[in-house]
């Protein structure tokens, strides 16, 4: 902003560079101890954050992150960076407001089904609809872990939880189909238990201008273990999980022998050897491509035995430049100043008319 | 015959027509006018609750109440000497607000079938010749057919020559208050400067207003109005909300920080939204958020990153809010909420009268949530509470809320405005770079000898910390369980907001005495209407006095002892009873209430009344 307040005085002076450059992940944990269950899922996330930090150039003072109620939002306690655990849901608002007047900040939110799609739902389709360029990460468990296991708004037709005993009725969200509908810039899924694809989604997340939001697929151990497996476990997520990268055709299966080709506007699964189709024929993915991304997100069936179902969709589904709300709300505070010179207070008190008593 | 010229200490008039009338304008130049004559004045707008309510019907009636005098006018008026009726739907709508012996001026054409049938009096029951006006002064005036006679020879087209009319009754009006034209005719030429020919028709109507007073005979009385003995100086008309955005505005330059005001559109709020918006060139971020959650927590995140944090609304969004203002507790951040009242509970009364939310604010959160509380007692004085609001929330690091109401919010005064070399100077100390070479560890919440802790933000080297919801470890801001702890930061966190009466002014008393029979003490938009009875009570020989409250909590430390010189205490509230009970709770002192819930402000003479009865049944 063209103003100069307190804030950029501050910030002047504490803009020796703490050399974030020389630190490892290590330099990002915190002196709390971590107490999520033994096996959660969201220690693998924690490392990957942690390890991200140093790569993404951005210094420590700089990084702040913001999470709302439950298990994950412990997370801020245990990065060395600056860090609010807020109110249930209501993270995004928070970071809304602290982006957008410190636009130069690195916000993370951290946050849940349960906070993002259940409490806080409103809150989530805003940031993204705005483009905040904030980097969510939502840590679907499909379970409401921090109560002791209720269903979630994430969880499919017929869970059974504590307060589901004979099965939920609830339709369950897709968060990415949400995502695209609340036109977010950057959509994104990956899982805890491949710590790779992760890194390097958590790369693209920051990289992004614009509201990333990352879904990552977690473990709850206690309350819903196994919720993924499908996906995660090492022989059956060549079956079930189909990895996306740019400009590459879309493989998946053991040996790379089945892929997706667009039959019109509908997907259809293809054996490479057996359907006389060749790579070429394959639908090619475009991170652009909106049309695409929301067909990509609709890949979500139960994952489930036999061949006649869609693997689930890792990766970047969706990218997007777009103006940011941060950036165009500064821009436009610029703007104005630039046009009518900075407030002169003297003459805002006053007023368009006065009159005297003498 | 010379119309009569007769001397007015106060005169009240209330201009009622259909929203499309131009009643607030006609009101508005007039009270300019007034101003500049030298009265003191109070004005109050009445606007309908529906947007577009069908014109000619009684929820279609919008109104403007003026009150001016050669002496000090603190409130709009009780009832009012003189009504302006444009139709039959304004005088239904108004006709109880005239006082007995009261002055209508009557648009005729406004009683035509048509609109007699839309204010449902019926086509037959004409209350200007039924004479069930016979206790007051009718004065018909066919105001839409003498407009229309004055422009005929004009260019304007029908619709213009209709919106003239309002102008025909302003000139009448300056004719039998004796008040100039020239500052209307300037304003006029100056709305109308690419207009010239609305501007010209507009000056016409309103001075053949003007000299339908001077030449027809159907007025006997005109009235004078003296000057006030007004303090001298340099004076701007100001509303409660302007006001208050003027007070939020100087805080954020007196503390040298950017301001973000998240909020959600609320009646009566919204137009301190809709001015900030305006204010970018001076650092005013402004947020319009999905819902008052969403507003009060950016708010927050903008206090964490070191900007001023204002949010606003009113009840129902306030009660919104109270999560969010509770983790602004925990985390002791800076955070100004502006609780512009209106009458509830729930949806209430959205566009009347209240003063309820005062225990909402003190304890409307879960837990043990100590917050500070002031409340403005005039339209003016929102800008002092404003800025005191801002400057306790961030010199105190507490969230702070405003009590403000719809009565404040759209009521006018003339106001001496101050000069920025007058304000105060707010101090704001961010917690500094650490280098690494300190011996000691950074405390997030270690305090000063005002339990105040300091302000860390986000881009400081060195103190990267983390806060939060969950109960603080004194000193670390570790989550903490501990049992003994929990006591302590409760205690602490009462005891930052008990200190703030070291830093706030003595309670003062406004009129009477210092000790003595009766003290009525009263909080928020009742200021005027307690001061104008008490003073004339004690005209009246009674040994009576008036404190106003701004600080609600903490209260200033020697309301007490103030409170102790005197045999008797009356609260009056426009609530079923709050402050007295906040008296009665800290003070032991049986303080009586004196309450009215109608949606509408105390009237000066039901005040004196309502005192003499609570007198005489306490010394019974």
């Amino acid at each position: 902003m063209l103003l100069k307040t307190r804030i950029d005085e501050h910030t002047a002076k504490g803009n020796g560079n703490s050399g974030t450059e020389e630190y490892s992940g290590k330099d990002f944990s915190s002196d709390q101890d971590v107490r999520w269950c033994p096996g959660c899922g969201d220690y693998t996330i924690l490392k990957q954050v942690q390890n991200a930090m140093p790569e993404i150039g951005v210094d420590k003072k700089d990084i702040v992150f913001i999470s709302g109620i439950g298990c994950a939002a412990r997370f801020p306690y245990y990065m060395d960076t600056f860090g609010m655990h807020s109110i249930h849901g209501r993270a995004p608002a928070i970071a809304t407001g602290l982006k957008t007047t410190r636009p130069e900040l690195s916000v993370w939110i951290i946050t849940g089904d349960g906070d993002s799609l259940s409490i806080g739902a409103n809150h989530f389709v805003q940031l993204l609809r705005r483009n905040v360029n904030v980097n969510l990460l939502l840590f679907n468990n499909q379970i409401y872990g921090l109560t002791k296991g209720q269903y979630s708004p994430t969880a499919p037709e017929g869970s059974v939880s504590k307060s589901t005993p004979y099965g939920s009725i609830d339709h369950p969200f897709n968060p990415l189909s949400l995502s695209l509908g609340a036109d977010g810039t950057f959509i994104a899924r990956a899982m805890d238990r491949d710590p790779r694809h992760l890194q390097k989604m958590l790369q693209r997340t920051h990289a992004h201008q614009g509201a990333s939001m990352l879904e990552i697929y977690q473990n709850c151990i206690v309350f819903n273990d196994g919720a993924f497996e499908l996906f995660t476990d090492k022989k059956s997520r060549p079956r079930e999980a189909i990895y996306l990268e740019q400009d590459e055709p879309l493989i998946f299966g053991k040996e790379n022998d089945r892929g997706i080709w667009l039959d019109g506007l509908t997907p259809r699964i293809v054996n490479l050897e057996e359907d006389g189709v060749s790579k070429d024929d394959l639908w090619i993915h475009d991170e652009q491509d909106k049309t695409k991304a929301y067909l990509l997100s609709r890949f979500f069936d139960q994952p489930r035995a036999g061949n006649d179902h869609m693997p689930r969709p890792f990766g970047v589904l969706y990218a997007e430049e777009r103006p940011t709300y941060d950036d165009g709300v500064n821009a436009q505070m610029d703007e104005v100043i630039e046009r009518k010179g900075e407030g002169n207070l003297d003459e805002l008190l006053r007023g368009p008319e006065t009159w005297r008593v003498d | 015959m010379d119309a009569k010229d007769i001397v007015r200490e106060k005169v009240t008039i209330r201009f009622a027509g259909d929203s499309g009338d131009g009643m607030q304008l006609t009101g508005s130049l007039f009270t300019n006018t007034t101003a500049l004559e030298g009265n003191d004045l109070r004005t109050l707008p009445e606007f309908p609750a529906e947007i577009r309510a069908p014109a000619g019907t009684v929820p279609g009636v919008s109104s403007f109440q003026l009150n001016f005098g050669s002496t000090e006018i603190m409130t709009p008026g009780d009832n009012c000497d003189v009504l302006v009726a444009m139709n039959a739907a304004a005088l239904k709508a108004n006709l109880g607000m005239l006082k007995k012996d009261g002055v209508i001026i009557a648009n005729t054409s406004g009683f035509d079938k048509k609109n007699l049938n839309l204010a449902k009096y019926g086509e037959e029951n004409n209350p200007l010749e039924d004479g069930t006006l016979s206790d007051h002064q009718v004065i018909e005036v066919d105001i839409t057919k003498l407009t229309k006679e004055s422009l005929k020879d004009s260019d304007l087209g029908y619709k213009e020559i209709e919106r003239s009319k309002n102008m025909f009754v302003l000139g009448l009006l300056y004719w039998m208050y004796n008040r100039p034209l020239d500052s209307t005719i300037e304003f006029l030429e100056k709305k109308f400067k690419n207009k010239p020919d609305i501007a010209e028709g507009n000056i016409k109507v309103l001075k053949e207003g003007f000299n339908y007073g001077e030449t027809t005979e159907v007025f006997t009385d005109k009235y004078t109005v003296r000057k006030a003995p007004i303090a001298k100086g340099e004076y701007r008309s100001v509303t409660g909300n302007k006001a208050t955005v003027l007070g939020l505005v100087s805080a954020a330059r007196q503390s040298n920080l950017p301001l973000f005001f998240g909020s959600y559109p609320i009646t009566p709020a919204s137009d301190i939204l809709h001015e900030l918006s305006q204010l970018k060139n001076f650092g005013v971020m402004t947020f319009q958020a999905e819902d008052e959650i969403a507003a009060v927590s950016s708010a927050i995140g903008a206090a964490f990153g070191g900007s001023l944090g204002i949010t606003s609304s009113s009840g129902p969004g306030i009660a919104l809010k109270g999560e969010a203002i509770g983790l602004a507790t925990m985390l002791e951040l800076p955070l100004v909420i502006l609780n512009v009242q209106r009458a509830g509970p729930s949806t209430g009364m959205p566009t009347k009268n209240e003063q309820a939310d005062l225990m909402q604010a003190l304890y409307g959160r879960n837990g043990e949530s100590p917050i500070a509380v002031i409340a403005p007692g005039t339209p003016s004085d929102c800008f002092d509470a404003a800025f005191e609001a801002c400057r306790i929330a961030l010199e105190h690091m507490v969230p702070v809320i405003l009590l403000s109401d719809g009565y404040l919010a759209n009521g006018t005064e003339p106001w001496r405005f101050p000069q920025q070399e007058d304000l105060k100077k707010i101090t704001v100390n961010f917690e500094p770079v650490r280098t690494g070479e300190e011996t000691d560890k950074f405390l997030p919440y270690k305090r000063d000898e005002r339990y105040v802790r300091s302000w860390a933000i986000p881009g400081t080297a060195g103190i990267e910390h983390r806060v939060g919801g969950l109960e603080k470890q004194d000193l670390t801001g570790d989550v903490s369980y501990d049992p003994e702890n929990h006591q302590k930061m409760t205690k602490l966190r009462q005891a930052k907001v008990d200190a703030i009466a070291e830093f706030i002014p003595e309670q003062k008393v406004d009129s009477g005495k210092e000790t003595g029979d009766a003290l009525v003490i009263g909080w928020g938009s009742t200021y005027g209407s307690i001061r104008t009875a008490v003073r004339e009570l004690i005209e009246e020989g009674m040994d009576i006095s008036h404190a106003h409250l701004k600080y609600l909590n903490p209260f200033p430390k020697n309301l007490g002892e103030l409170m102790e010189g005197f045999e008797h205490v009356l609260v009056p509230e426009v609530n079923n009873g709050q402050l007295v009970k906040l008296l009665r709770d800290k003070y032991f002192i049986p303080a009586k209430g004196i309450n009215k819930i109608t949606g509408r402000p105390f009237f000066v003479d039901e005040l004196k009344q309502n005192i003499h009865d609570a007198l005489s049944s306490t010394n019974s």
